[in-house]
């Protein structure tokens, strides 16, 4: 029987209601009395130097209350990157100055040069079209291998090159792995391309900037997955605004998909702006905006080989990543590609040799960071494929292969740092081959083929690692910041309860799943627990929400804090029962004393430590409020195996996804309904990498497709239901809940099985397909089929 | 500047526009109803869907003068008198039909025409009609799975929770 609440229950999302109502908070629909509207003129050129910026004209226009361009923030900081990447050779990441506006010159078509602030948004944007730019256009600097050329035009003139840095890891396996290669009875390799994307989160980045001149208050609402860590990096290192003079406030966020935790120059700006104005100052994205401003994702190429003995075990993997940083470093940039990926080369498997080595380059194009997934899709993909083209070279069944080379033994330390607590790939192999009906398959495959169609079957697994992560190991690898997560929890007199936590829900439904664990642990109902985010006011200071962490680090902070909460409640009912405290039991919300009738409610309890008329205030404080900050000790790794079936057809080449099937294993489980949403949502996130996405730049830095009409959002008609199941359950084993996160699985686990999928159709008939790159749409399939 | 009045989930509501001023702004803007959501700036996404005498209409791409004297529905106006969820909305939650919520209103204004030309759609037509409402969280499998429920259909037989 399902449950009706708590743990384990798909209880309904209580947030769904203002949602479906028209009567959320979403940062757009908050308008402050006497707002000004900023509107960017951004560069269309993608490298060039600025010679003149004439303003004076669009000052003169109607409404218009000042104009600002880069010499305005001569005296403030750039944009901040979070985390320095050390090279092969020990030496520190090239880091270039990140102007708020561009300062001297352009370096993508996006790049802000220019805002005006005027009364209306129209007004703005008016007056922005009367700016006169006058700008040296410079070759454009796109192609990540010529920008490592010698002589290639240089991005930043005071860097050495265009290489931010060149990682290796781990440097010291590579003679060990070279070696296995020369000893290797088939090496497999495979050049490949990881497209770039746009996350295109449906509602665009909007930023208010309000001040308050008679305190010097300052305050910023902003579309964010993390508001503390915009304050934090907005004040100190940009602004100069204490953290007690700030508050950021990220209200009801349209989804982020990693494109909303970063800092933007546009947040620094309307905080600024606000204050030079003297009135509050609103942004607000255009779709078109978002796509040349927004940072962008995935964007690696890629060489990988397998090396494989006699007996068809994994002896060593050995890859050459280029990533594209683009033109400036976006807050994470430069660990998704190192330490957000290297350390998943290891995958599901045995393999006892593994050396990554990743150059991140800069080019004229938007910046690169984090986008669902960020680095573990790169990893899974290519090594995915690989082993699949491995199995079609070797003659064996890819599905044999992979089990062949599971790793079955828990704790297992891959030779890539990381540590997995706990996995069991068997396991979702068998629930996968159970839900895809493999057997079925070539009865299917007949079926298709008499109606002139190709069909393929693609398998893949994958691991993950989430819940970031142990703040001294991230410190160690270049982290300019801790990652624990916080958690206040305020029991009210009459016994409701808030928690108040650093994490951030924008879709994810925190409200819901965090509210059923307090409620599960006090017994209570989960009506009883309101959920507080996302306001640096009145939440304590967290990190936010990416990297499939909410539930694993802030859910974790939310159960130390509750527990603390139950120890104190537990004092208050001895006192009350006069009884020791060890024999008290809370249970169903209630606290009895062990082995008696005797009890007292929650709710007695809850109004004795605010009522404190017969109370231990010798031994305890009144009140009932508790903060716990959790820092995690390993990360947690998610895994799973999916299953894809597709149908090719070869007069067109278009795919289509005729079955898709998703076998997880998240450790324990909230909410099963939210959990399978998010599965959803993810796959379809992966298949839109697979066959329809794609970022184009031309030659000269010009994005190609900066809108919906030219970029392929997967559609309700370019999909079908997924299966999705994740029954296959090996708890965490630390932290508290034994939860592992699901956020991003999806993302990571079904690109490689739409690709596998096409291969295997395309090889059923004949052709020597053996890759195709993303997108796989209809033209890049009939020229493989055909070329 | 120009006068425009027009009935919005059944009550009379009139302000100043410019020409240019598109009805998604004047009813965000104006009229403060901001359930109606604007994502993108070519009509693509259908986060703005309303109806306008009975058809649904992208907001974003009619101009707020061309709804002048029409009868408007929005995402505010479709709960029960009661203020309960209607039967689409109710669908929307109870089959986890919206993760963030930015597209739902747009979505759950799709829904309502579709079911009123076509009370009982397929799967493929549910799919076909919502081409013009991208959702990035949920994938469709539930706003699909709502859509037919709240037609009435039964529903259990398609995958997972």
């Amino acid at each position: 029987m399902p449950k009706d609440g708590g743990i384990g229950a798909s209880s309904k999302r209580r947030e769904d209601v203002r949602f479906l109502t028209g009567a959320g908070n979403y940062t757009d629909d908050i308008n402050i009395r006497g707002q000004a509207y900023v509107h960017f003129l951004r560069s269309d050129i993608a490298h060039g130097t600025i010679k003149s910026i004439d303003t004076a004209a669009a000052a003169r226009m109607p409404g218009v209350v000042r104009v600002f361009t880069g010499a305005d923030f001569e005296g403030v900081g750039g944009m901040p990157c979070g985390w320095q990447v050390t090279d092969r050779h020990g030496q520190p990441m090239q880091e270039p100055a990140h102007p708020i506006l561009a300062q001297g010159k352009v370096r993508h078509v996006g790049e802000p040069v220019a805002a005006v602030v005027a009364d209306t948004a129209e007004q703005a944007r008016d007056a922005a079209e009367a700016i006169v730019l006058d700008i040296d256009e410079l070759p454009a600097v796109v192609d990540m291998k010529a920008a490592l050329e010698s002589g290639a035009t240089k991005v930043h003139d005071d860097l050495n090159d265009n290489l931010c840095y060149d990682w290796g890891f781990v440097e010291e396996n590579k003679d060990a792995v070279n070696k296995a290669f020369e000893d290797a009875a088939h090496v497999t390799s495979l050049e490949l391309v990881n497209n770039r994307l746009v996350a295109n989160p449906m509602e665009p980045r909007v930023a208010v900037g309000d001040y308050a001149k008679g305190t010097d208050d300052s305050t910023l609402y902003t579309t964010s997955q993390n508001p503390h860590v915009i304050r934090l990096l907005m004040g100190a290192f940009v602004l100069g605004i204490p953290e007690h003079k700030l508050r950021v406030v990220a209200p009801d966020v349209g989804g982020g998909f990693g494109t909303k935790i970063f800092h933007y120059q546009e947040e620094a700006f309307c905080t600024f702006a606000a204050k030079a104005c003297n009135r509050p100052v609103k942004w607000t994205s255009s779709r078109t905006e978002a796509f040349i401003s927004d940072a962008h994702g995935r964007d690696h190429v890629t060489k990988i080989e397998l090396a494989l003995d006699a007996d068809n075990n994994f002896t060593a993997i050995r890859t050459e990543t280029h990533a594209n940083m683009g033109a400036y470093l976006s807050t994470f940039a430069p660990s998704i590609p190192t330490w957000l990926h290297g350390t998943l080369m290891a995958g599901n498997y045995k393999t006892p040799l593994i050396y990554v080595n990743v150059k991140a380059v800069f080019t004229n194009t938007v910046p690169v960071d984090a986008y669902r997934g960020a680095g573990r899709p790169e990893a899974t993909f290519q090594l995915e494929r690989v082993v699949d083209k491995a199995a079609r070279e070797l003659g064996v069944d890819p599905i044999a292969l992979r089990r062949q080379n599971f790793i079955t033994e828990f704790p297992y330390a891959t030779p890539v740092a990381v540590e997995y607590d706990t996995g069991d790939y068997h396991g979702t192999m068998d629930k996968l081959e159970e839900m895809g009906d493999f057997a079925g398959f070539a009865a299917r495959r007949s079926e298709s083929e008499k109606n002139g169609k190709l069909r393929g079957l693609g398998v893949n697994c994958y691991i993950e690692a989430c819940g970031i992560a142990p703040s001294n190991l991230v410190g160690q690898l270049g982290a300019r910041a801790g990652l624990y997560e916080s958690a206040t929890v305020r029991v009210n007199a009459t016994g409701g309860l808030v928690v108040m936590t650093g994490s951030h829900s924008h879709g994810q439904g925190h409200e819901t799943s965090f509210a059923q664990v307090v409620a599960e642990m006090i017994g209570i109902d989960e009506n009883m627990v309101e959920i507080v985010h996302g306001d640096t006011a009145n939440t304590p200071m967290g990190m936010g929400t990416y990297g499939s962490r909410s539930i694993a680090v802030g859910g974790s902070a939310m159960v130390r804090a509750t527990e603390k909460i139950i120890n104190k409640a537990k004092k208050i009912a001895s006192h009350l029962l006069e009884a020791s405290e060890a024999d008290i039991e809370l249970k169903d919300g209630a606290f009895s004393v062990a082995g008696t009738d005797k009890s007292v409610a929650w709710g007695d309890v809850t109004l004795a430590a605010y009522v404190p008329h017969n109370y231990p205030l010798e031994d305890i404080e009144p009140g009932l409020e508790e903060t716990a900050f959790y820092d995690p000790a390993n990360f947690t790794y998610p895994s799973g195996a999916y299953a894809c079936e597709v149908e090719v057809d070869p007069d067109t080449g278009k795919v289509t996804i005729e079955r898709f099937a998703a076998a997880d294993d998240f450790g324990n489980i909230i909410n099963p309904m939210i959990v399978t949403g998010q599965v959803h949502g993810g796959i379809a996130q992966g298949i839109g990498q697979a066959l329809l996405e794609n970022c184009a730049y031309d030659e000269n830095g010009q994005l190609l497709s900066a809108s919906y009409m030219d970029y392929a959002m997967p559609r309700a008609d370019d999909l079908p239901m997924f299966a999705v199941d994740h029954s296959s359950q090996t708890p965490c084993t630390h932290n508290p809940l034994g939860v592992k996160g699901c956020g991003e699985a999806g993302a990571i686990g079904s690109p490689p099985a739409v690709v596998n999928a096409v291969v295997d159709a395309l090889q059923s008939a004949g052709t020597d397909v053996t890759h195709i790159d993303m997108p796989l749409s209809p033209d890049r399939v009939w020229e493989a089929m055909n070329g | 500047m120009a006068q425009v009045s027009m009935t919005v989930n059944g009550k009379a509501a009139s302000g100043e526009v410019e020409g240019r001023t598109l009805l998604s702004s004047f009813l965000r803007d104006q009229l403060m109803l901001t359930g109606t959501h604007v994502g993108c700036d070519t009509s693509q996404c259908g986060a703005c869907v309303v109806h306008v005498d009975g058809q649904a209409v992208k907001s974003c791409t009619m101009l707020a003068v061309e709804a002048e004297g029409a009868d408007v529905a929005t995402i505010e106006g479709q709960a029960n008198a009661d203020g309960s969820l209607n039967v689409i909305q109710q669908a929307f939650q109870d089959h986890h039909g919206l993760q963030c919520g930015f597209c739902t209103p747009g979505m759950v204004m799709s829904a309502a025409a579709l079911l009123k030309d076509n009370p009982k759609p397929t799967e493929t037509e549910v799919r076909e009609y919502l081409e013009g409402n991208i959702c990035r969280c949920t994938g469709y499998h539930n706003i699909v799975k709502a859509i037919m429920a709240a037609s009435g259909q039964d529903v259990s037989a398609i995958a997972a929770e």
